[in-house]
């Protein structure tokens, strides 16, 4: 009976992160379209509902009602998979985030393990994806969307190991906890090459511009999900935009203090930001990244294929093995306010 | 490894006005092209055998149609080869007006270049941007014509009708707000020159911020500098012409080689290109945009000064005012005849080549005495071009291509008539 | 420590179940109208020159397969990285030694030119 009740109460609060998770991915995808107007002088949606506000549901449903074309000579049973095995590790990465002091679902010791293991799931959707609808250029496309992701997966697992070097625990709160302070006494200071290496790792896995070779006019057709149509494409894209936010999550809590305010431990205005509740500090810095992914789509140009490996390989992982070696000595001298 | 895997590729759903319908059959071993052969002809409206079935004047509406994002000039050509054989010079205000709109069209086209080939590169803000100076420029082709696009405003002997006197205003709707509705019609206050005037202040900033968001962003760089080198000796052996051409460094311009119109009488800069990439090239257009909004500038001021006919008063050619008409016996005749047969020209032959924004566009004109052209040969820039895309392409990758097609500037409507 | 995992596995069913769901509700609410030209393999508006799966290129086995190697590098950095402090000059020494082996190996595939490319 305590267990069953334990079981309704993990499921609660399950439903408590997926509803907002699901509606903000929803939004997302409108406010990309709104922002990216408005950078490009025009407005986005704005006949649905007031200021176009439920065009997110009008897209859902205008999905949910086209036919799911399953292509001839495609595997059928991996192609309905597919969608599922992109979409699992994006929501399921969802449990160990910390949305405030103890506002996180499981708080299990190796917080940051578990959530390299469920994004490097992802991959599987994409290959499964390619090979299962039997078309060579969507084999072709899924091959070199996860060849992508795969090499800045490697560059972004050594900026990790930074982070858990400066915070000396991979539990995803004891992280926030040891960036506890002002705005100078985040990671993001310290670890700057390493942030950069992450936030650039990160927007290159979800497939986004100036990466996004692969959904963009990917030189031959629409990449590896270009077979599939309906619902199981708007799971595909549930699961990236799901997989933006996760990605600006994470940004913030191993990098720009989590739930804390810019202020901190400071005397006067510390307690005043203090006022303000932990999960909207953590929002509002989520959105502050999530606007720089909409940027970077309307600002820059887009990177050739075979410029983006090197870049991953030849660039960034240099980068980080620097300086990961330099931290290590940074934290052994005792150097700086971080690591005394 | 070294299959030749060959695949057709179709740039249309991705490129919806840009390039057309392009057929580019490519032959690939791994990730470099080894050959490329565009398949031309899906536009193909039979536009020369229709010249040779309708009255000079109304050929003029499908020259408009054949590059159809640099309009006037392509008028210009086909008028100034019926002028040559006509032997006839249009009033010097005729003349400037002419050059001051090839500028307008010429601004028009590299706009419409930079938007769709930062869009294909993946910078898509540019091509907003770029569109919205566009619809300034294109507010004046209605002023002055009555279309936004085709416009059919030159005709041998100078142009249609002189510049109004008064520009179109926006008028209020429930999506606009009063204080909307008067910073748009803020420039619309005078007449053309002085709404044009307008625009050539406004349009350097313009440019800056394209150039702002492009030339130097290294990621643009990195996809076109190096792209598609093409030596000047090798450029002159394709028959390159245009920025194609000064882009690698050879300087043929025929507003300075070839003067025609008034030409010899403006200041401007010739643009020149160093190593022949694809960058290169566009800084030439950019910066020919520049140049031409000081054209424009320096047209308005002549025009400013120097009221006048712009048509010439042969009524063998040119038809008479409906007051006229309605008023004159011989001008009644007049207008008959050249509405129903049209004007003769003599039997000949004559070539008039102008530099349209993508290169050389030429006419070559056989008439043999009728009131219809004997044939009519179309040298578009665009074809010579699209021929040279095997030489250009090979040795690079799939997504050069795409950076290559916007850097020669293709439009269908001029490769396949 | 064990239990704390339960809501991850809750979590992943929830998850599956969802996408589960969604693929249901389309396919019940969507149409179902089969043609030829709709399952045929998408060509770009023309006909495709080959139509058999092809070969691919041996590049994306290769980054694969360092991909692996690298991966298990990051794995065995992980709990080198938490506990730096404790072991001290030593740990990372014996650290560097590691990652040097990996350095020597990752110069040799750049000169070997297996990062060309892609």
């Amino acid at each position: 009976m305590a267990e069953l009740i334990e079981l309704v109460w993990i499921l609660t609060k399950i439903g408590a992160i997926l509803g907002p998770l699901i509606l903000s991915v929803a939004y997302l995808t409108y406010a990309e379209r709104k922002i990216i107007g408005w950078i490009q002088n025009r407005n986005g949606p704005n006949r649905v509902g007031p200021m176009g506000l439920l065009q997110p549901f009008a897209d859902v449903f205008k999905l949910m009602f086209k036919e799911v074309v399953l292509p001839s000579n495609a595997n059928r049973f991996l192609f309905l998979v597919a969608p599922l095995l992109s979409l699992m590790p994006a929501l399921a990465a969802w449990a160990v985030i910390p949305f405030g002091a103890g506002l996180v679902l499981t708080d299990i010791n190796a917080g940051l393990l578990y959530v390299l293991a469920m994004t490097s799931l992802g991959v599987y959707g994409v290959i499964l994806a390619g090979w299962a609808a039997n078309s060579k250029y969507s084999m072709l496309g899924a091959m070199r969307s996860a060849a992508q992701i795969v090499s800045y997966e490697i560059a972004m697992g050594f900026a990790l190991v930074g982070v858990l070097m400066a915070a000396g625990t991979m539990n995803m709160s004891g992280i926030v906890q040891s960036q506890a302070g002002p705005i100078w006494n985040w990671f993001w200071l310290p670890l700057l090459p390493l942030f950069v290496v992450y936030w650039i790792s990160g927007v290159a896995e979800t497939n986004r511009a100036p990466f996004d070779v692969a959904e963009g006019e990917s030189e031959i057709v629409a990449g590896f999900h270009v077979e599939y149509s309906g619902v199981a494409f708007a799971v595909f894209f549930l699961a990236e935009y799901a997989n933006m936010i996760l990605i600006s999550g994470l940004a913030v809590i191993l990098f720009m203090g989590g739930w804390y305010s810019p202020f901190h431990g400071l005397p006067v205005l510390g307690p005043v930001f203090d006022l303000v509740p932990d999960l909207v500090w953590f929002v509002i810095k989520v959105a502050g990244f999530l606007y720089l992914y909409l940027w970077f789509r309307a600002t820059f140009p887009r990177y050739r294929y075979d410029q983006i490996m090197r870049l991953g390989w030849k660039v960034l992982i240099p980068v980080t093995v620097v300086w990961l070696v330099v931290l290590a000595l940074m934290i052994l001298a005792g150097f700086g306010p971080w690591f005394d | 490894m070294a299959d030749i895997r060959s695949y057709t590729m179709n740039f249309g759903p991705q490129h919806p006005a840009a390039h057309g319908v392009l057929r580019l059959v490519l032959e690939m071993e791994g990730e470099t092209i080894r050959r490329a052969d565009p398949h031309v002809g899906l536009l193909h409206r039979a536009t020369e055998k229709l010249a040779e079935s309708k009255p000079y004047n109304q050929s003029i509406g499908y020259m408009d149609r054949l590059d159809y994002v640099s309009m006037m000039c392509n008028e210009h050509g086909y008028v100034l080869a019926i002028e040559k054989l006509l032997g006839i010079t249009p009033p010097r205000r005729a003349q400037y007006i002419r050059v001051m709109f090839d500028e307008v069209t010429r601004i028009l086209n590299h706009l419409m270049w930079l938007g769709a080939h930062g869009l294909d590169v993946g910078a898509m803000t540019v091509f907003l941007y770029c569109f919205r100076e566009r619809e300034d420029l294109m507010d004046v082709y209605e002023a002055v014509s009555g279309a936004r696009m085709h416009a059919t405003y030159y005709r041998p002997g100078g142009v249609y009708r002189d510049l109004p006197e008064r520009m179109p205003q926006y008028e209020a709707s429930r999506f606009r707000s009063d204080k909307d509705l008067k910073d748009l019609n803020a420039a619309r206050q005078g007449s053309l020159l002085d709404f044009l005037e307008d625009f050539c202040e406004r349009f350097p900033a313009c440019v800056d911020e394209y150039e702002t968001l492009l030339t130097d962003n290294r990621i643009w760089k990195q996809r076109l500098v190096g792209i598609g080198v093409v030596s000047p000796e090798r450029a002159l052996e394709l028959g390159f012409t245009g920025p194609m051409l000064r882009g690698s460094g050879v300087e043929w311009d025929l507003r300075r080689k070839q003067p025609y119109e008034v030409y010899d009488e403006l200041d401007f800069r010739i643009p020149l290109g160093t190593n022949g990439d694809c960058y290169d090239r566009y800084l030439v257009r950019v910066e020919e945009m520049r140049q031409s909004c000081r054209i424009v500038k320096q047209c308005i001021d002549w025009l400013r000064q120097h009221p006048g006919p712009v048509m010439l008063g042969d009524h063998k050619i040119v038809p008479p005012s409906r007051e006229e008409m309605k008023d004159d016996m011989e001008s009644m005749i007049h207008h008959f005849k050249l509405f129903t047969e049209g004007y003769t020209v003599p039997a000949g032959e004559a070539y008039a080549a102008v530099e349209a924004p993508k290169g050389e566009f030429g006419c070559y004109l056989i008439s043999d005495g009728a009131n219809k052209p004997y044939r009519l040969k179309v040298r578009a820039p665009g074809f010579t071009h699209l021929a040279a895309m095997d030489e250009m392409a090979s040795g690079h990758m799939l997504a050069d291509v795409v950076a290559l097609i916007g850097t020669q500037d293709i439009v269908f409507g001029e490769i396949d008539r | 420590m064990l239990e704390a995992y339960l809501p991850i596995l809750l979590f992943i069913i929830v998850g599956l179940g969802m996408g589960v769901v969604l693929i249901t509700v389309g396919f019940v609410l969507g149409p179902h109208r089969p043609n030829d030209e709709k399952l045929s393999p998408y060509e770009c508006g023309f006909e495709a020159f080959e139509d058999s799966r092809m070969k691919f290129d041996v590049r994306y086995y290769l980054v694969a397969i360092l991909f692996i190697i690298f991966d298990l590098e990051i794995a065995f950095l992980f709990p080198w990285a938490i506990v730096l402090d404790e072991i001290g000059l030593f740990g990372f020494g014996a650290m560097a030694v590691f990652l040097g082996i990996l350095l020597i190996g990752f110069l040799y595939e750049w000169k070997k030119g297996a990062l060309e490319w892609e």
